[in-house]
């Protein structure tokens, strides 16, 4: 009896905050023409934090998926006699599905946690309320430019990591093994299109900046204001929004590269 | 002070970030090879398109000279209706024959276009008057074997 009192519990408690979540998402959207205009310094510094100082490991991260992705594929592709097309392997992956994927979840633990803790803090030593008590508005003013850093930073994120991913399976097939230079780049470049892999690609990484900021941000703004709470919190963070890219990915790319 | 340095590093940023699209776009996609704004568009009708997708490529000699635009069901003539997006570059004789081709034995199927003699060109929205289907394997391999049958019949 009280197992079934507790799951219903959990279950009113998950939908209340998914309720709230909801209502903080567009009062964040409404209040962002204010955030622009008045704050469009702070959002030049939010670029900086989560996109500048995310830059190492996304690039170093690319460059080594690009290279495993080009000496696994060599080994499969050799089998049949069709090294060349090690390229459009790395590519498409890339481009498609691992660029976008892996950039943001190393965008969620790299800048999504220290969003968290940072608001969370912010809000324990109740920065937060001295700035409603200034007239100052929060949302407007802490978490608005936060979510356009985050949202402008992830897609070139994204497309630095699938550029650098090829330029490692590049270096990785045709300098290290030997894969004709002019094959790889023509079989790939007739395999990825522009509209339908690049600019999708672009697209899911859009997606996935809104969802990793903006459930970033809500879980520091709702986080209890004790040290127990950021540091659960932040946990809550990479883990709802590590689950949140994998499912958006599965969804939009049932949308994007099956309806042919 | 402090601003500015962060701005430089946000410019910096931005410009690897729209570098990188760039290069994505253009060296590994094919954005730059074939302009959809400079084409026209021709029709082939085939019997039989065999495994023919949206986006195929449209080859002449075996170079690439535009795409499968659209693939439609004629239901009054029962004939599947092709439409090819070709690069406004080149231009083809009006007796153009259009074939459905497999690159390789397992490799995709493409429209190949084989130059014919008329001094007249395509325009935009003509018609192929010839075409050849694609090969089906289960009726090549059914000839076959009737042939060998009418063969085993004839030596008797």
């Amino acid at each position: 009896m009280r197992s079934v009192r507790h799951v219903g519990g959990s279950v009113v408690n998950g939908i209340w905050r998914l309720g709230y979540a909801s209502r903080f998402f567009v009062l964040t959207l409404l209040k962002s023409p204010v955030s622009f205009r008045r704050f469009h310094q702070l959002t030049m510094r939010e670029v900086y934090f989560t996109g500048v100082l995310s830059l190492i490991i996304i690039v170093v991260s690319g460059l080594f998926v690009g290279m495993v992705l080009a000496l696994q594929g060599y080994e499969t592709l050799q089998k049949y006699g069709s090294s060349e097309a090690v390229g459009t392997l790395v590519a498409l992956s890339l481009v498609r599905e691992l660029g976008p994927v892996v950039a943001a979840l190393l965008f969620a633990s790299r800048a999504g946690s220290a969003m968290t803790a940072e608001i969370g803090l912010m809000k324990a030593t109740e920065q937060i309320s001295a700035m409603e008590m200034m007239a100052v508005d929060p949302i407007a003013r802490v978490i608005g430019p936060r979510f356009w850093g985050g949202v402008i930073s992830m897609p070139l994120l994204a497309a630095m990591f699938s550029a650098v991913g090829v330029f490692g399976g590049y270096l990785i097939a045709v300098v290290l093994i030997g894969v004709d230079d002019g094959a790889f780049w023509s079989q790939m470049q007739a395999a990825v299109d522009w509209r339908q892999d690049v600019l999708n690609g672009v697209i899911k990484s859009c997606v996935f900046g809104v969802a990793v900021t903006a459930i970033a941000l809500f879980e520091g703004y709702d986080a209890p204001p004790t040290a127990e709470g950021v540091s659960g919190a932040t946990t809550r963070t990479v883990v709802t929004s590590s689950l949140a890219i994998l499912g958006l990915d599965f969804i939009l790319t049932a949308f994007m590269f099956t309806g042919v | 002070m402090d601003r500015t340095i962060i701005d430089l590093w946000v410019g910096i940023f931005v410009a690897a970030g729209v570098v990188a699209l760039m290069v994505l776009a253009l060296k590994v996609g094919n954005a730059s090879t074939i302009n959809l704004s400079e084409s026209y568009t021709i029709y082939a009708e085939f019997d039989n398109i065999g495994g023919l997708k949206v986006r195929a490529p449209v080859k002449s000699s075996g170079v690439v000279v535009g795409r499968v635009a659209e693939i439609q069901f004629d239901p009054r003539k029962y004939v599947a209706k092709v439409a090819l997006r070709v690069d406004r570059r080149y231009e083809f004789p009006a007796d153009t024959i259009a074939s459905v081709l497999t690159s390789g034995l397992l490799g995709e199927q493409y429209v190949g276009l084989d130059v014919g003699g008329d001094t007249v060109v395509l325009k935009d929205g003509h018609t192929l008057k010839k075409t050849q289907s694609a090969v089906v394997l289960e009726k090549l391999i059914g000839q076959f074997l009737y042939g060998k049958a009418a063969e085993g019949g004839n030596s008797k």
